[in-house]
């Protein structure tokens, strides 16, 4: 397993995505440890008021090279609020790399669908599908325009479908309502979002017979499987979201 | 170089600086980020006698300059305590501390009994005050009577040290800090998490799936101190002080108050080598203030003047 360390990263970029959405690049002065699609960082938060636990962000993409760090966030609290202040040459205190990733199974053709800012840990997914030599298909959906950004990396790596539930983009409806969870010819399906998609997909896929994996985003305190906060039952017992997950066969899980 | 060692009892630690049960798995999980044999002690995630899944989700939420938790003891039992993970922690060099909690006195009498087998724990925490469970647990520890039962029934079978963590959820510290002396306890630890609620006001529900939880963090930090100190007072058996430390002086301020040892908690989850940089900013102080003991620190407060008589009533 891979060392999980504790390391205060350069903030070299903030790009303010939409009124909600932002993208933290960052920069460690050492090379990255293996950092695998669906892993998550816990990030400390400075100067929020009374916020005391730090957030739990997934990766959004990695760069070696450059020893770089993407992260996507929405603004929910004050918290995450804090972090899109945060501007080039700051510093942010992160733990990382922390949870257990998606899993590479046999197959050619993968759906990637998620809602909301389950749309995250779908770049490096993505990315990491194709170099595989396998064909990513993304479904994102949201409940309007406004709440969508620019897919252009995303579009790089595969075909993008969108869904807002007020048609302002796509097709109107939820992710559920679209016609490629039919016509598509998919080996397996990932997915990160609201419960309710996430269970809708694993229920299409369990339909198809195909293999699917799910990002749970339960409550988190320390993120390294202490404080047994973010329990998930599942059919073997009682798991934790921060080491044995956050990603999840669906199989496992008691839905 | 000043002198960190302190005594429960007849048990030496090598410094007073400790991480509380819960907060801490069984230490593994933190080997990545600190040595945690510099640690005075480690004391353990609860030990029931049968496995427990805890309480469904969610179980947490963070709150003002804390957290509630709800838990609610999961662990894999006391047999699996001893043959799975007792073995690996002897690998590092300090003191475990097992946490017993249990729902029927019977229950805490079996497990502290199979853990005084242990060569290698030589105390238990005795939990007579975790919040989230229906039975045993606080239960215990907010009725006198029962508390004293508790204590003196396990006292009978475990010949280490006994450490009784109390609750804060009573109208009188010293009551129960000196019921548990009086019971036969060697030391106790204070406070366990405060009863609380959280609310979402949007949903119009509670946030918890249990609907109460434990308050824990910076937030219950005052309460605790003052319940420190107020215990202190009431017993002479050594106090064990935790509730909201999360830096040097926080920790300094429970030694002051009449904590022997502390115990660092939720701020292990914020900042998982936190319990290493108190431990070196203690060092720090007592060369800074010229002590030679951290024993020197213990309850060691000057109060304000005519103040003696306004000491906590121990009854």
């Amino acid at each position: 397993m891979v060392k999980k360390k504790i390391e205060d990263l350069l903030v070299t970029g903030n790009q303010r995505l939409n009124k909600d959405y932002f993208i933290l690049t960052l920069r460690s002065g050492d090379p990255l440890p293996a950092i695998f699609p669906g892993q998550f960082a816990e990030l400390r938060v400075n100067h929020a008021g009374d916020t005391f636990l730090r957030r739990p962000i997934s990766f959004y993409d990695v760069g070696r090279e450059h020893h770089e760090i993407r992260l996507l966030i929405r603004e929910v609290g004050s918290g995450t609020r804090q972090l899109g202040m945060l501007g080039p040459g700051d510093t942010l205190n992160m733990i990382y790399p922390l949870g257990h990733p998606f899993t590479m199974v046999d197959g050619k053709e993968f759906l990637l669908a998620a809602g909301g800012v389950g749309i995250a840990p779908m770049l490096l997914l993505g990315k990491t599908l194709k170099q595989a030599g396998k064909r990513p298909v993304f479904l994102f959906g949201a409940r309007s325009k406004e709440q969508m950004f620019d897919l252009t990396e995303f579009e790089e790596l595969g075909e993008v479908y969108i869904t807002t539930e007020d048609g302002s983009m796509g097709k109107k409806g939820m992710i559920t309502d679209h016609p490629i969870l039919e016509t598509g010819n998919f080996d397996g399906c990932y997915s990160c979002g609201p419960e309710p998609m996430m269970k809708a997909i694993a229920k299409l896929a369990t339909g198809k017979e195909i293999f699917c994996e799910v990002s749970l985003e339960n409550m988190m305190a320390c993120g390294i499987g202490a404080c047994l906060c973010c329990a998930q039952p599942t059919v073997h017992g009682m798991k934790m979201a921060c080491v044995d997950g956050p990603v999840f066969n669906t199989k496992e899980l008691l839905w | 170089m000043v002198d960190l060692q302190v005594n429960l009892g007849t048990l030496s630690l090598k410094n007073p600086v400790t991480t509380a049960s819960g907060c801490f798995g069984y230490g593994s999980e933190y080997t990545d980020f600190m040595d945690i044999s510099r640690l005075g002690a480690v004391f353990t995630k609860a030990v029931t006698r049968e496995n427990r899944e805890g309480n469904p989700s969610p179980r947490m939420t963070e709150t003002p300059s804390g957290m509630l938790n709800s838990v609610g003891l999961q662990n894999k039992g006391v047999d699996y305590f001893i043959n799975s993970i007792y073995p690996t922690l002897q690998q590092y060099n300090t003191v475990f501390i097992a946490n017993v909690s249990g729902s029927t006195l019977d229950e805490y009498v079996e497990i502290a009994e199979k853990i005084n087998a242990l060569p290698g724990i030589p105390a238990i925490e005795l939990n007579i005050s975790c919040p989230n469970v229906k039975k045993g647990g606080m239960v215990f520890g907010t009725n006198r009577k029962s508390a004293s039962e508790v204590i003196k029934a396990v006292r009978k079978v475990y010949r280490k040290i006994l450490i009784v963590k109390l609750s804060p959820n009573v109208t009188s510290i010293p009551v129960f800090a000196k019921t548990a002396e009086d019971a036969g306890a060697d030391a106790i630890s204070l406070i366990n998490t405060i009863l609380a609620m959280s609310i979402d006001a949007e949903k119009r529900k509670p946030v918890l799936a249990t609907v109460t939880g434990g308050l824990s963090g910076p937030a219950v930090k005052p309460v605790a101190l003052r319940m420190v100190w107020e215990a202190y007072h009431s017993v002479k058996i050594p106090v064990i002080g935790m509730g909201g430390i999360r830096s040097v002086s926080d920790a300094i301020e429970f030694m002051l108050a009449g904590a022997t040892a502390i115990q660092i908690g939720t701020a292990n989850f914020v900042e998982p080598a936190v319990s290493i940089n108190i431990l070196e900013g203690i060092g720090k102080y007592l060369e800074r203030h010229g002590f030679s003991s951290v024993r020197e620190l213990i309850g060691n407060l000057e109060m304000p003047e005519g103040f003696e008589r306004f000491r906590p009533k121990t009854f």
